[in-house]
């Protein structure tokens, strides 16, 4: 399993990659991907809507479970990946280039981990 | 006392022996001994075979069964092929549960799958559920289907049979939703009442097609305005005028409910019958209960399973649209055997004969004095005007001494019925005993 | 297997009806589009539909023992019942004088149910469990606000119940609170002390409860609702081990579903029809769905009830169900019902103890009808899942017992032999089990790779629900 340095980690399992102070990417780990298994649906969030830190912005679903996204940030949806609504299964293959969703006019951020913080955390 | 438990003295004995008890009731340890019953259990002894097919038998001898139906107004006696019954009381197929075994249950599943294929073509849909309880409940549950933050209010047309009406309401009652009715304009929905009504909180709009009166409403350009609106468009259908009619999916609709009782269905006093609900491929992820798709196994075979099971209860729990888990899958399959032994010639003939018998009933009602109360077209079913509820009364008990079960009363008129099974010379016979009534 | 859609050749299909007796009418504005339904003879057909059959399994072909589904035998002469003209041709919509026989059936079976349940009424309305499940609540919701009680928005539900649970009270428009279940899978009092209070609307739960144990605390459980001003439904899931044994009605309970299709012997039909029969003390029956039968002066007649929720589907119910359970309840009787429970009980209690030995059972002691093994050794053992397991047993023409299901027990397999059941099977398959255990340790593989002689093998759901090929695709 691969946890970039460059990103930032929740304990929830969701990745974030700051594009600026008020801007950054949110995915889920590769260690989420690997737990849920093999994923069929994402029920995007929606542009425009507001993000509270540590509160669901999405689900995705696997064949068995589905999943509930946490959003780490408040702040605001600028923007959804949407080809993840074709292709669910890039959240499997390619869990760091599949962001989920860009948010902006961030005003609060949950304590997120490192790396290296983050693979100790999940013991992998 | 009639039993099915195989076990004899000896056996008993040696399982509670390997379990370690001594008698039944020590199995029940860890119910509060004042709480037991011991024995007190109020309801007769029981009965052998013999004697219960007697008792229900003189039960069922106590009910009157009509040769003659007129009457409709939500479940339709209809011809139903022999082959209909000779495959869906195969006890494979009756005594299985839910197909979570897909391996053991292609039979279910393919069966459904052909199901789901037939209401896709007979009503234009792309997607179809695998059934629901019934068309009321069906209707009912389309409003979660079209809710969104937004658009919080459902609308149902007052032409729709008011018992569906009624389960809608409830169901909405349940939900804290609020069921506006639009009212009714000669026996069909008020377009302009509809769009006046129609705001930009409007989630859904349900109508029925043909209407509760029998009448064929103007779905096309009732689904214009509630499209206009933003809203969605669920029409009500009946299976059987889906034949001969104009698509839901022609006229526009998002979501398509019916009963399916009409499908090679007893009308069994009310039930069980099949909720239908169809839909375009952008909602699919939308619709209630289980869903059947075709998937291969690991040797690249065809097969089928229950899938999209992420949107359901037992993985959703409290964040799931529906709570349905049962749904009334021999009736889905048996409205499928059906409509394989209609085939497409069939399904237009029996349409066909519905609407024309029912034409020809209404004539001859009319050369007799009798008034249609609404002027529009309609299909199998139609109101006559019979003001006084005293007159309908001695209508319909005339028909009954003759074996005659007359349409349904309804606020100033009778509903009438009348399908493929009825006949010219009992339509004429029905006529004559209303005629000498008048 | 091919479909029916591609059996047949156009102009081929069965002969039913007569031409038609009067002048054909047109509408105005008909059908363009092409309804593409099957072109089969009637021997084609039947051929088809009969090997259909044969890719099934049903409770006649072999064991069923699919934990809190009750696939007990379904007798015979209840269909027979069932199909009497008498009942299969009356209209819903007869005068109440000509269906005098339905009603005494619905009458009679009510107050059995009444009396079996310890309830005042029921209603034969729902459908299904679950749709008898929300009639239970909505009598719930409808109490409290008739009553001008309107802050009382929370259900609290156990974390092993029913997944329709939750839903259910979700669809009712209240908030739900989930609470832990102790670790004798029983409900943690003092969690459900914390999550009462003023907002209470009411609990939901099974007892005997999804891991099969019957929770010893109930009468404190139903106290403990009741002090904070809350009501308490039973989900009758479960109620096949103590019908006419213990009463829901006496442990507190105030309203209730039974599923028809499970204790009272009614066939599952692959899913459905089943009945969910609510039941519900008297101070709860002004809000049951209408109508109600009732008896007056010797005569059946329909009630409807002042306050009702209103109806929760058309007509009355699931009315050939109800006629089947009507016989089955009148042949077993009081003694008959007692012994089936108990049996049940017997049964699961008999496997469990016979299975004792090589496989972890999730909860120890006495069990109620079903029992929950769970095989999270064997897996880290083997690396042999209870879904390996379970794929196995299809080759021994077994239906495999409910699996990962509760979602407290990992690696679950949930087993519910039912009353029905023998002796000489249950050994038979308790050897099966045992013989499986051993394979997971010697050939792995082979149970990785089961079942192998199924009409199909291991089917691809995670592309199945990708892909979404939901009908078949005209060429």
């Amino acid at each position: 399993m691969t946890f970039p340095e460059e990103l930032k980690y929740s304990r929830s399992d969701e990745w974030v990659k700051f594009l600026d102070d008020s801007t950054a990417l949110v995915g889920i780990t590769d260690y989420a991907q690997s737990e849920m298994g093999d994923l069929v649906f994402i029920n995007l969030p929606v542009v425009g809507d507001a993000t509270e830190k540590e509160t669901a912005m999405c689900d995705i679903e696997s064949v068995k479970a589905v999943s509930d996204v946490i959003c780490p940030l408040s702040g605001e949806i600028l923007e959804v990946n949407e080809d993840l609504a074709d292709a669910p299964e890039t959240l499997n293959a390619d869990p760091y280039g599949a962001w989920i969703a860009k948010i902006g006019n961030i005003s609060e951020t949950e304590e997120l981990l490192t790396a290296a913080e983050y693979r100790a955390y999940r013991n992998c | 006392m009639g039993s099915y438990v195989p076990h004899t003295a000896a056996q008993r004995a040696e399982m509670l022996a390997a379990v370690g008890v001594k008698s039944l009731d020590e199995l029940y340890q860890s119910v509060p001994s004042e709480m037991l019953l011991n024995g007190k259990l109020n309801i007769p002894a029981g009965l052998s075979e013999l004697e219960v097919r007697e008792a229900v038998t003189a039960m069922a001898e106590k009910n009157k069964v009509y040769k003659t139906v007129l009457r409709g107004a939500g479940s339709y006696r209809h011809f139903i092929p022999a082959v209909v019954k000779s495959v869906t009381s195969r006890e494979e197929l009756v005594t299985c549960y839910t197909p979570y075994q897909a391996e053991i249950s292609q039979g279910v599943l393919q069966g459904v799958f052909e199901f789901q294929t037939m209401i896709c073509e007979l009503t234009g849909m792309d997607v179809s559920n695998a059934s629901h309880y019934d068309g009321a409940t069906a209707a009912a549950e389309t409003i979660p289907m079209c809710k969104d933050r937004k658009r919080t209010k459902a609308y149902v047309s007052a032409t729709v049979n008011p018992q569906v009406i009624e389960t809608m309401q409830t169901y909405c009652f349940a939900s804290n939703t609020e069921l506006v009715v639009i009212p009714a304009k000669d026996g069909k929905t008020d377009p302009e009442a509809l769009q006046a009504a129609l705001g930009a909180d409007a989630a859904c709009f349900l109508m029925q097609q043909p209407n509760y009166y029998g009448l064929i409403e103007d779905a096309e350009a009732l689904g214009a305005a509630v499209h206009a609106a933003g809203a969605k468009f669920v029409m009500s259908v009946n299976p059987i005028a889906c034949a001969l009619l104009k698509t839901p999916r022609a006229c526009g609709a998002d979501i398509v409910v019916a009963d399916g009782q009409p499908l090679g269905l007893d009308t069994a006093f009310g039930g069980p019958y099949l909720g239908i609900m169809a839909t375009t491929s952008a909602m699919t992820r939308k619709l209630p209960g289980r869903i059947v798709g075709e998937t291969h196994d690991v040797d690249g075979n065809t097969g089928y399973v229950l899938t999209l099971s992420a949107r359901e209860q037992h993985i959703r729990r409290e964040k799931a649209s529906s709570n349905i888990c049962s749904n009334q899958a021999l009736c889905a399959f048996t409205a499928g055997v059906y409509m394989a032994a209609m085939g497409e010639n069939g399904m237009k003939q029996c349409a066909r004969l519905c609407l024309s018998k029912a034409h020809y009933f209404a004539a001859e009602l009319e050369k007799i004095g009798c008034k249609l109360k609404y002027t529009g077209e309609f299909f199998h079913e139609f109101v006559t005007e019979v003001a006084c509820p005293n007159c309908r009364a001695r209508i319909l008990d005339a028909l009954d001494q003759a074996g005659i079960l007359g349409g349904e009363a309804v606020d100033g008129g009778i509903l009438w019925c009348v399908t493929e099974l009825v006949s010219k010379a009992q339509l004429d016979r029905a006529v004559a005993i209303v005629k000498e009534v008048l | 297997m091919k479909l029916i859609f591609e059996l047949g050749a156009e102009g081929r299909g069965l002969s039913l009806m007569p031409p038609c007796d009067v002048p054909e009418v047109r509408l105005s504005d008909e059908r363009t589009e092409a309804l593409r339904l099957p072109h089969v003879s009637e021997n084609e057909l039947t051929r088809h539909y009969s090997a259909l059959c044969k890719r099934i399994h049903g409770v006649n072909d072999g064991f069923y023992p699919l934990g809190s589904c009750t696939m007990k035998y379904n007798p015979k002469i209840d269909e027979d019942m069932a199909a009497l003209p008498g009942f299969t041709q009356l209209h819903p919509l007869q005068p109440e004088g000509t269906v005098q026989g339905a009603l005494e059936a619905y009458h009679t079976l009510g107050g059995a149910l009444c009396e079996i349940f310890g309830m005042d009424d029921v209603s034969f309305q729902p459908a299904a469990g679950a749709h008898g499940e929300f009639t239970g609540v909505m009598l719930i919701k409808a109490y409290h606000v008739d009553r001008g009680d309107l802050n009382r928005t929370k259900i609290i539900v156990p974390d092993s119940a029913h997944g329709t649970n939750p839903a259910t009270a979700a669809m009712c428009g209240f908030e739900v609170v989930n609470i832990p279940s102790g670790a004798d899978g029983c409900v943690d009092l003092d969690a459900l002390r914390a999550a009462v209070g003023p907002d209470t609307a009411g609990l939901m739960l099974t007892n005997p409860n999804t891991v099969g144990i019957f929770d010893k605390n109930i009468l404190e459980i139903t106290k403990i609702v009741h002090d904070a001003g809350g009501l308490c439904y039973y989900d009758g899931a479960n109620l096949n081990a103590i019908m006419g044994v213990v009463r829901p009605g006496d442990m507190g309970f105030d309203c209730i579903h039974s599923n028809l299709h499970k204790t009272f012997a009614t066939p599952h039909g692959g899913g459905g029809p089943g009945a969910g029969v609510c039941g519900c003390k008297a101070f709860l029956r002004k809000y049951m769905p209408g109508p109600l039968v009732v008896k007056k002066d010797g005569v059946y007649a329909f009630d409807y009830p002042e306050k009702s929720i209103g109806r929760v589907k058309m007509f009355y119910g699931n009315f050939a169900v109800v006629i089947r359970a009507l016989t089955y309840v009148l042949s077993l009787g009081k003694a008959g019902i007692e012994d089936a429970a108990k049996c049940a009980v017997l049964n699961a209690n008999y496997m469990k103890a016979r299975l004792s030995d090589k496989f972890d059972m999730a909860y120890e002691g006495i069990c109620m009808h079903e029992f929950v093994m769970t095989l999270v050794k064997l897996h880290d053992e083997t690396g042999c899942s209870a879904l390996d397991l379970a794929k196995g047993m299809l080759d021994f023409g077994l239906h495999p017992p409910t699996m990962y299901f509760p979602l407290i027990v990992h690696e679950a397999l949930m087993v519910e032999p039912c009353e029905t059941e023998s002796k000489e099977l249950m050994d038979e398959v308790c050897d099966i089990y045992c013989k499986l255990y051993d394979m997971a340790y010697e050939n792995p593989q082979a149970l990785h790779d089961a079942p192998v002689s199924t009409p199909v093998r291991r089917l691809d759901e995670v592309a199945a629900a990708r892909n979404m090929v939901l009908r078949y695709q005209f060429s």
